[in-house]
């Protein structure tokens, strides 16, 4: 190749790379994102529009109802007088019946401190087990606590009572330890006989001891109203529910035929019917069905009858955990001479419980909004105290947005705040290795 | 030396019971069965005790007697002299109407709201998604009340749409929203319009046939007939053409002032359009998650696939994504129906007369017969949920994957 030939190439090759020029106004930035996720076709366009114009209804009918609200005064007809025909809504009532809304109208007012500690203590007490593999395993001990405390909390009166009602478990368990390394019948059986005893011993003393002059003041079931309500029934159903769900699941799976039986016809009929029907049958049936003369207080019945709903539920949810397990996990177990209380223990309700962990989280997600159920039977929880006393009463009468938009909102920051947790512990319990 | 290899024959002893896994389950069983029986015994003992002591029995004659009650929404003949046999039957009415209702709303929301969160428009997606989440987090009681407080509260009385300056108006002159219901205009039939009904009902079948023959000649000839268009030609054609024929026989009777209250046409109370509203859109909510669910569960290659045998995109989602899609959609869908049938039940928080309203509300109270009332009421509700999962069954195995 001669020079000139070279020399000719050259010309018309280029030697430097040219500068990177920047893509064009419509293929970056935010107008690129718009024509991309809004604008990408004539439909797309359209319904951008039309959400746009929904958007901007929506806050138009609520922002200035919501800014322009007032916070202080003493009646629905004080508000009106401040607003003077303006849009805003009337939140005195929030901040006037505040307590009523969390509380109930009949808790005393000076032990407002006492459910408030006891919710504060939830939190305590439920963290170890959220947030199992960050905290130490002796906060446990608390939580194992925890569920005397806070019923010596909010009921008050004696303190023997939850002590014993604890003495009883720890009996139970002592007496299981020693008895289960001989057989599981005899330890199962035995611990139960020690609570009991432990109970009744208990029962006796306490009896003997009764005062009126306790630490805290007792107060009763019927005085507990508010939020207050919606999360003692949650949190005792869902708690109580677990065990008794994952029970009814294994009775379900085992091939004893009559603990089959029991079981599925127990869960499809609770299943099968509505939670208010139930309540009905906490509200006027089951009086007939205790020894004649006992009184049952009305919140033990309906915590009695939701636990049993909510269990049916949990026990549907953890079946299907288990029959998730391959068949080849029950085998493994076998084979390496677990007996039945032990390859559970041990290998098959671990895992079937993680699978288990978005069905549990739904049942107890629901089961909380389905809480607000009794003020149907007249029990003064938070929907309950809003259509009763607040709403009935003359300075809030009409006050309908700015009440049950605040229980809406209360019960969708709890009932999210669980869903996004669940979703977090899946994404932890994940051992999958990919 | 034979002894050593013969099985070594155990006696049996009481411990045996306990220890032995081939008795062990008999034992287990065995205590069941008493706790069950003594637990049953005890309760039943404490029943005819309390019984007794109340001067009360078990009978079932209350529902002859007449009820003493008004139900202001019916669906069949009822009067405050009717027995409560026929209040209840009212209330089953009212509850499967309800339910009815909101199941096709919940429906259609639910698969609008769950393709929509499917959207590759941002706005709609976070829109839709606001929606599920608001609506799933709070309780349906309390969108129940919320939309009921929306009719009663704030749409006008009845009397605001009287006089020449009349502060309300009704929606084409035909709908009146007020705070006691909504007032529709009623179909009145004429002698002459069966034919007609008879028509519309045979451009039904039609129609089937049309989408029939058209299927066929597509996988006999690959010709391919455009159904769109033609089938809502034999819906409406012939009904219309035979309405005039018979001289109009079909007329709206429209709901007219008259006094303080409206009459004529059909009145939907409030309670029931709070109830039918709050149960759909709640339940529209977990819907759309369903099908949300179930259109992610088929894998992006069934999409490449078809696209790849060169359907169109609206094809493949009828085609391909949609049939594989519903056997996930469908079970939980159904289960879906169930809960809005059983939240039905909520109706007695804002007095609309279904089965709990009226047997588990009003009778239970009159008459005082709590055990035979929630009985029956428990029994309905069971027998309509053990219904609905034997279809469910039955679908189940119907769209199983076949597997060979």
């Amino acid at each position: 190749m001669s020079d000139m030939m070279q020399h000719q190439i050259d010309s018309y090759v280029r030697r430097e790379l040219l500068p990177e020029q920047e893509p064009p106004v419509t293929e970056r930035g935010i107008v690129k994102w718009m024509r991309e996720n809004l604008f990408s076709n004539v439909t797309n366009a359209i319904m951008t529009i039309i959400a746009i114009l929904a958007v901007y209804l929506i806050l138009t009918a609520t922002l200035p109802w919501l800014l322009n609200g007032i916070w202080d005064a003493p009646s629905i007809r004080a508000c009106r007088e401040i607003l003077q025909g303006e849009v805003g809504g009337c939140f005195a009532v929030l901040t006037e019946r505040w307590n009523q809304l969390l509380f109930g109208f009949k808790y005393p007012s000076e032990e407002y401190w006492r459910p408030t500690l006891a919710f504060v203590l939830l939190f305590v007490a439920a963290a170890p087990v959220m947030f199992f593999k960050y905290l130490p395993r002796v906060m446990l001990f608390f939580t194992a606590l925890y569920p005397f405390l806070a019923y010596w909390l909010i009921w008050g009166g004696m303190i023997l009572t939850p002590i014993f009602a604890l003495l009883g478990f720890v009996a139970g368990y002592v007496v299981w330890t020693i008895l289960v390394k001989r057989s599981f019948a005899g330890g199962f059986f035995g611990s139960i006989a020690a609570a009991a005893i432990t109970w009744w011993i208990g029962g006796m003393i306490t009896g003997a001891m009764a005062t009126e002059n306790t630490l805290l003041i007792a107060v009763q079931s019927r005085d507990m109203g508010g939020f207050m309500l919606n999360l003692i029934l949650g949190t005792v159903c869902v708690s109580l529910s677990l065990p008794i769900g994952i029970a009814l699941a294994l009775g379900r799976q085992s091939s004893m035929p009559i603990i089959k039986w029991i079981c599925v016809i127990f869960i499809e009929f609770i299943r099968g019917v509505p939670l208010i029907t139930l309540l009905f049958v906490a509200n006027v049936v089951l009086a007939y069905f205790l020894p004649p003369g006992t009184t049952f207080d009305l919140i033990l019945r309906v915590i009695i009858m939701i636990t049993m709903f909510a269990s049916a539920y949990i026990a549907e949810v953890i079946r299907g955990g288990l029959a998730a397990l391959p068949t080849g996990q029950y085998e493994a177990a076998n084979s390496l001479g677990l007996d039945y209380p032990q390859s559970m223990r041990l290998i098959i309700l671990p895992q079937a419980l993680k699978i288990s962990i978005p069905g549990i989280v739904n049942v107890a997600v629901g089961l909380f909004k389905d809480t607000t159920l009794v003020s149907v039977i007249s029990m003064f929880d938070l929907v309950g105290m809003i259509r009763g006393p607040i709403l009935a009463s003359t300075e809030w009468n009409g006050v309908y947005w700015e009440l049950l938009g605040f229980a809406a909102l209360l019960f969708f920051v709890v009932c999210y705040g669980i869903s996004q947790y669940s979703q977090w512990l899946e994404r932890e319990l994940n051992t999958d290795h990919r | 030396m034979t002894a050593s290899t013969d099985p070594h024959k155990e006696s049996f002893r009481l411990s045996m019971l306990l220890n032995d896994k081939r008795y062990r389950s008999y034992t287990f069983q065995f205590i069941a069965l008493l706790a069950l029986i003594g637990a049953f015994a005890y309760l039943g003992s404490n029943l005819m005790a309390n019984l007794r002591a109340a001067g009360l029995n078990i009978s079932w004659g209350f529902l002859g007697e007449p009820s003493n009650y008004d139900i202001n929404q019916t669906l069949i003949e009822y009067d405050s002299r009717s027995s409560h046999w026929r209040a209840s039957v009212v209330g089953i009415l009212n509850t499967l109407l309800v339910a009815f209702l909101a199941c096709i709303t919940a429906t259609i929301l639910g698969v609008v709201a769950g393709v929509l969160r499917l959207s590759n428009n941002w706005l709609i997606r976070k829109l839709m998604a606001f929606y599920v989440e608001a609506f799933r987090n709070v309780p349906v009681l309390i969108w129940i009340i919320i939309i009921f407080t929306i009719m009663t509260a704030t749409l006008p009385r009845p009397n605001a749409f009287r006089g020449d300056n009349a502060t309300a108006s009704m929606v084409f002159d035909s709908v009146a929203f007020t705070n006691r219901g909504v007032y529709l205009p009623r179909p009145v039939f004429e002698s002459g319009s069966w034919l007609v009904v008879l028509v519309f009902l045979a451009s039904i079948v039609g129609v089937f046939m049309y989408r029939r023959y058209a299927t066929k000649l597509l996988y006999d000839t690959g010709k391919l007939l455009p159904t769109f268009w033609p089938s809502l030609g034999i819906l409406f054609l012939p009904s219309i053409l035979f309405y005039f024929i018979m001289g109009q026989p079909i007329s709206l009777e429209y709901p007219s002032l008259q006094g303080f209250n409206f009459s004529g046409g059909w009145t939907v109370r409030g309670s029931l359009i709070a109830l039918w509203f709050a149960l759909a859109i709640y339940t529209g909510a977990f819907i759309a998650e369903n099908v949300r669910a179930g259109i992610q569960s088929v894998s992006r290659g069934q999409t490449e696939a078809a696209a790849s045998l060169g359907i169109r995109p609206r094809r493949i989602m009828n085609l391909v994504i949609l049939p594989q899609a519903l056997r996930v959609i469908i079970p939980p869908l159904i289960s879906n129906y169930l809960n809005i049938t059983k939240n039905s039940s909520l109706a007695i928080a804002v007095g609309y007369m279904d089965i709990t309203g009226t047997l588990g509300g009003i009778t239970l109270n009159q008459t005082g017969r709590a055990i035979e009332a929630v009985l029956l009421l428990m029994l309905f509700y069971l027998a309509i949920s053990l219904g609905i999962s034997a279809v469910m069954n039955i679908y189940n195995n119907a769209v199983r994957l076949k597997e060979r």
